[in-house]
């Protein structure tokens, strides 16, 4: 154990060890490796000595021999603390409180969903109690309903609180709570039906025992020995939280949290815990299509492969040979496309990998390429890039947002564009009171009751400036309701009263807007790490301009802490902008005037980014069509050809995160030699020649030629190591050691035990042999799981310090080097004041969690969640519309009629109507835009 | 939905209190002491009033066990189970009173008059055996004086 940075000795049954300040002797003897017992402890909940099952004997000093039981969790670890973990009173103790937890504890383990990942089986064995003394009879308990995503079975709790404080306390929910008392402590709702939170999923991870289980995987439970498993990273949004994805029988059944010091940390949201059942719908590509036609491997019909139900069809196992064949035909059909074009333009995706995009960008050559997004979205995400490189401040990482001390949120509804930004931002509110209660009354980090006792609700400044009311208002010091314009207006105030020499007032310096600027810039002025929040998701670059120059004013003012926070579209946003290329309405315009006769999409549904007559336009003016997919959609309806491509979870490669974090996923399901990654589709259609020679076979070839390529991606090759870097004997297992049934596992299809599929991708194998634990790389974790330790609280052991980095560093390549390197002028273009309309209000997208992200509004659960369209209209439009909430009305946003029922949304700003673009019900319509909107007359 | 005196005296309250959350229980004792019990559609209510979810009622009211989240008679008897009382033999006046009201402890008398709740120390030890009837103690209780007392009550 290094014992760098770490100050303060402490003696663990009489042996002397270093531990870092500041911890309590649970923390401390968890880093240590020693194998404590806890329960109502949460490395990011804190200690709340509510259980009693840590408990220790302490020692006065050297010479006392009778000690006294203390709480490991709420017992600081000072200087020459002597402990004793393995003191017969202190383990009987601890074997006391676990009998009478389990006095009411079922004994249904075998049938229970957390049954070989339970943190309370562990703590029981660990313990030692192992008989049951009690004769009289367990309590019982009526179970809730609690929405598509978790089961709940109350008999099963053992009272530790972590899910009320996590649900409450630390994630702001207030729809789940503690009733009754004594024996008949409840944790539930009030009344059945869905948990609110998006970030209620987290139970499954945070409450010890099997109360909260994860409902989709309940449907095909597995023990988790027996799940193929992986590192990934979600794809729900730009944020990039690290995730684990576990497969069964080829399809995903279900995505767990993994841990990354500097991003997600501890926690996901609910669309990317929940969202990556689109990987398994029905509506997936399983064969190429050409001309509409499937090529189906000869000797195969089309039936399900999982005996079990909503698997989705594929093929049954046609000979290698056979498969092989129905790769060549079609790779031959669009090779002989390609070849016979005058001019082929690629359109990429900002939710492909950076490899796919690349792929495409060499296929088509760099002038033929388009990052697929729209004109607005492009230049959105490639100021947010320019800012990010070249701009005096950084961009933080999620985890630094916690720690940020005064915010100012400027246009972002965050919960609905980057879910795990609210729970960010939760924390960070707590970080200046609680700084306070740190140096007035000496109450350590961990102490998490002292803490909310001393700051009783306090938070530190977070100021919010967005068009209608957003979930994070309830811990704001104070909210604004503006409409796009004037909230980069505000924020050009802001940086104006930060740096009045630098910047020009707005125009009609008596604007209102400077009060509240003065009062926003004096707050951050004051901050020691202040922190902007923008994005694009309201479509307007004046917003990014302006937050860049409140970021560099404050960098100008000699803050060096401060942080930017750029909330991008999607997953790969970032990524894309990186590797450069036209926009789609260039495409478009390449199209109609370039001589381009051949399109080859990638993973872009176009009809979510065009609308409907440029859409048809597209297919109509080029010749031929090539177009690479997940899904059935109307993109792939219209092309002469379709090649079935690998979703995150079938296939490898980098996404860049928004704060230009390049991170590796990693396949789990058992590959397939039909569907694969779109850059592996595109590499066998770029081979020179007729011969069967191609541009790059391997993960590795083809990130090594970006990193040869493209300085700003050179990078990304070390975001984890690759196959070459791993020798065959260290891969990491996609299996664990205890997996069982593997070779009956298929044994309904063929009694022959297959070979285990190659992996000349990754570092990972498909196998349950491999590097042992201890040498895993950070990027390589593929499950979370210790000797003794059977559920994520395994998680301390390949941590450096509990709740600090993993061993050997966190995963993940940063591409955007220090800012200190980093000098860039105030932006100018500051627009008018608005001037709203009360006819023609300026229509702005809303965002929502659960269905404004296309894939994971393909799975099951979330598609439970997703609300249908809708338009927001202020109370005053109501009133003189005289239309009532759910009333229907004819909106009209540039040529697109559509009837809508009306939300009448208080707290909306004034001249601004609120659609929710992206919903699957809800077309392509290009906000913001000024909308039309009538009373419906009875027909 | 609440009274409008009802409605009045929470809003009085709430003035005083710095903190919604600490003038719960002050909240749900006026409802109590209008209806005799806390219904759910009360919880409800009384969140809307204060401006939190019934969650956050709810925990309150269903931890406090003087507040009644089932309907009671008419009369509520605290039975004090208490050791001072024990040792004055209050189990054999408990039996009494069980006997003639037909309704043990938490349960309510067929004819919605009573209902019988242990209690811990009433605080009356030295009137003990004790037991207290709405606001009303009752000590050095024998079966007579509680088949006396028990009339009273209508
Ligand atoms: S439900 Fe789970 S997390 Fe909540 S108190 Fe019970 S055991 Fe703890
Ligand atoms: S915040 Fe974004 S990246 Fe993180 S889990 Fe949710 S959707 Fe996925
Ligand atoms: S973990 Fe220390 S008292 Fe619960
Ligand atoms: S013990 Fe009965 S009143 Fe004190």
């Amino acid at each position: 154990m290094p014992l760098e940075g770490r100050v303060t000795t402490i003696y663990i049954d009489n042996l002397p060890y270093g531990v870092k300040d500041g911890q309590n002797l649970l923390q401390a003897s968890l880093t240590l490796g020693f194998n404590l017992p806890y329960f109502c402890w949460h490395p990011a909940l804190h200690s709340v000595g509510a259980c009693r099952q840590c408990a220790v004997k302490v020692f006065k000093d050297e010479s006392d021999t009778r000690g006294r039981l203390a709480m490991g969790c709420m017992t600081p670890a000072t200087e020459g603390t002597r402990l004793s973990i393995e003191d017969p009173e202190a383990k009987a103790f601890r074997a006391g409180v676990i009998e009478w937890l389990m006095l009411n504890h079922p004994h249904d383990c075998p049938i229970c969903d957390e049954g070989g990942e339970c943190h309370l089986q562990d703590m029981t064995v660990m313990s030692g109690h192992n008989y049951r003394r009690s004769r009289f009879r367990k309590r019982t308990h009526l179970n809730q309903n609690l929405g598509p995503f978790l089961n709940h079975e109350m008999n099963r709790c053992i009272q530790c609180y972590r899910c009320v404080r996590f649900y409450r306390d630390y994630s702001g929910g207030r729809d789940f709570n503690v009733f009754a008392s004594h024996d008949s402590v409840y944790f539930g709702r009030y009344e059945d039906g869905a948990l609110e939170s998006p970030f209620s999923g987290n139970l499954v991870e945070v409450c010890p025992t099997g109360v909260f289980t994860d409902k989709p995987f309940k449907e095909h439970p597995t023990r988790k020995w027996d799940l193929q498993t992986a590192p990934s990273v979600c794809t729900g949004c730009s944020l990039g939280c690290n995730i684990i994805v576990a497969e069964r029988y080829g399809e995903v059944r279900r995505v767990l949290n993994r841990y990354n010091a500097d991003v997600n940390r501890y926690f996901l949201c609910d669309r990317g815990r929940y969202g990556f059942d689109f990987v398994n719908s029905q509506r997936r590509l399983r064969l190429p299509l050409v001309d509409g036609r499937e090529l189906v491997p000869e000797g195969s019909a089309t039936q399900a492969l999982s005996a079990t139900e909503g698997g989705s069809p594929r093929p049954a196992p046609a000979s290698s040979e056979a498969k092989g064949a129905v790769v060549r035909r079609a790779v031959a059909r669009a090779r002989d496309i390609l070849h016979g074009s005058r001019r082929a333009i690629g359109i990429g995706s900002p939710r492909a990998s950076v490899e796919s995009n690349y792929a495409l960008r060499s296929l088509v050559g760099p002038d033929n390429f388009c990052d697929g997004m729209t004109s607005g979205e492009h230049r959105l995400v490639g100021m947010m890039k320019d800012i990010v490189a070249s701009g005096p401040v950084r961009s933080l990482s999620l985890a630094e947002v916690e720690r940020a001390d005064v915010v100012l949120v400027l246009g972002e509804d965050v919960v609905n564009t980057a879910p795990l930004l609210d729970l960010a931002l939760r924390q960070a509110v707590r970080t200046r009171p609680e700084a306070v209660a740190e140096q007035l009354l000496r109450i350590p980090l961990w102490d998490d009751r002292a803490k909310r006792e001393a700051t009783q609700g306090k938070q530190g400044p977070l100021f919010v400036a967005t068009p209608y009311p957003v979930s994070i208002d309830d811990i704001a010091v104070k909210s604004y309701r503006l409409s796009p314009d004037d909230i980069a207006r505000l924020a050009q105030a802001v940086a104006y009263a930060i740096d009045p020499e630098g910047i020009a007032p707005l125009v009609g310096a008596a604007d209102p807007l400077h009060v509240v600027a003065e009062t926003i810039g004096g707050s951050l002025g004051l901050a020691a790490r202040p922190l902007v929040i923008a994005g694009a998701s309201l479509g307007s670059e004046a917003i990014l301009r302006a937050a860049a120059n409140v970021a560099t004013a404050l960098a100008k003012a000699g803050k060096k802490d401060a942080g930017l926070f750029l909330v991008a579209p999607e997953a790969n946003s970032m990524g894309s902008a990186l590797l450069g290329g036209m926009s789609l309405d260039e495409a478009l315009e390449a199209v109609r005037t370039g001589g381009a006769d051949t399109v080859v999409v990638v993973e872009n549904d176009l009809t979510s980014r065009l609308k409907e007559a440029s859409f048809r336009a597209l297919f109509d003016s080029t010749k031929h069509s090539i177009v690479l997919d997940f899904f059935r959609n109307r993109t792939t309806e219209l092309a002469e050809i379709v090649l079935p491509v690998a979703t995150f979870a079938e296939s490898s490669g980098t996404f860049v995160n928004n704060e230009g974090r390049a991170q590796r996923f990693f396949e789990v399901v058992n590959p397939d030699e039909i569907v694969s990654a779109s850059w592996k589709w595109l590499g066998l259609l770029s081979g020179r020649g007729t011969g069967e020679e191609i541009a790059w076979d391997t993960l590795d070839d083809i990130i090594a030629r970006i990193s040869e390529d493209l300085p700003a991606l050179a990078a990304i090759g070390s975001a984890a190591p690759g196959a070459r870097d791993v020798p065959q004997v260290h891969r990491v297992p996609r299996d664990s050691h205890r997996v069982s049934g593997r070779t009956a596992n298929v044994a309904s299809l063929t009694v022959h035990e297959p070979p285990p599929p190659r992996d000349l991708d990754t570092p990972l194998s498909y196998s349950m042999e491999g590097s042992p634990r201890g040498r895993i790389p950070s990027s390589l974790i593929a499950r979370i799981w210790a000797p003794r330790w059977n559920s994520v609280q395994a998680l301390t052991r390949f941590q450096e310090e509990v709740g600090g980095p993993l061993k050997g560093g966190d995963p993940g390549a940063l591409l955007f080097g220090p800012a200190s390197d980093r000098t860039r002028a105030y932006f100018d273009g500051v627009p008018e004041a608005f001037a709203p309309d009360p006819r023609r209000p300026l229509a702005v997208a809303i965002r929502h969690v659960f269905g404004s992200e296309p894939l994971s509004a393909l799975s099951r659960s979330v598609s439970e969640r997703i609300p249908s369209r809708y338009v927001g209209i202020t109370p005053d439009a109501a009133r003189s519309l005289a239309v009532a909430d759910g009333e229907r009305v004819e909106v009209t946003v540039r040529d697109l009629r559509m009837e809508l029922p009306v939300r009448i949304m208080a707290g909306l700003a004034e001249g601004l109507c609120a659609l929710p673009e992206g919903l699957p019900d809800m077309p392509y319509v290009g906000l913001p835009a000024p909308a039309g909107i009538l009373k419906r007359t009875a027909p | 939905m609440l009274s409008d005196k009802e409605r009045e005296e929470i809003e009085a309250e709430m003035a005083r209190y710095p903190h919604k959350r600490a003038m719960v229980p002050e909240a749900l004792r006026i409802v109590q002491t209008h209806r005799g019990w806390i219904s759910d559609e009360s919880v409800r209510d009384v969140a809307e009033l204060m401006g939190m979810s019934a969650e956050e009622i709810d925990t309150i009211a269903s931890s406090y066990n003087m507040i009644f989240r089932r309907p009671v008679g008419r009369h509520v008897i605290l039975f004090c189970d208490n050791v001072s009382c024990w040792i004055m033999r209050s189990d054999a006046v408990r039996d009494h009173l069980v006997k003639r009201l037909a309704a043990g402890p938490g349960e309510t008398t067929k004819d919605g008059r009573y209902t019988v709740l242990p209690s811990a120390c009433l605080g009356d030890c030295h009137h003990a055996p004790v037991m207290m009837v709405d606001d009303e103690m009752h000590g050095n209780l024998t079966p007579e004086k509680i088949d006396r007392i028990l009339e009273r009550y209508t």
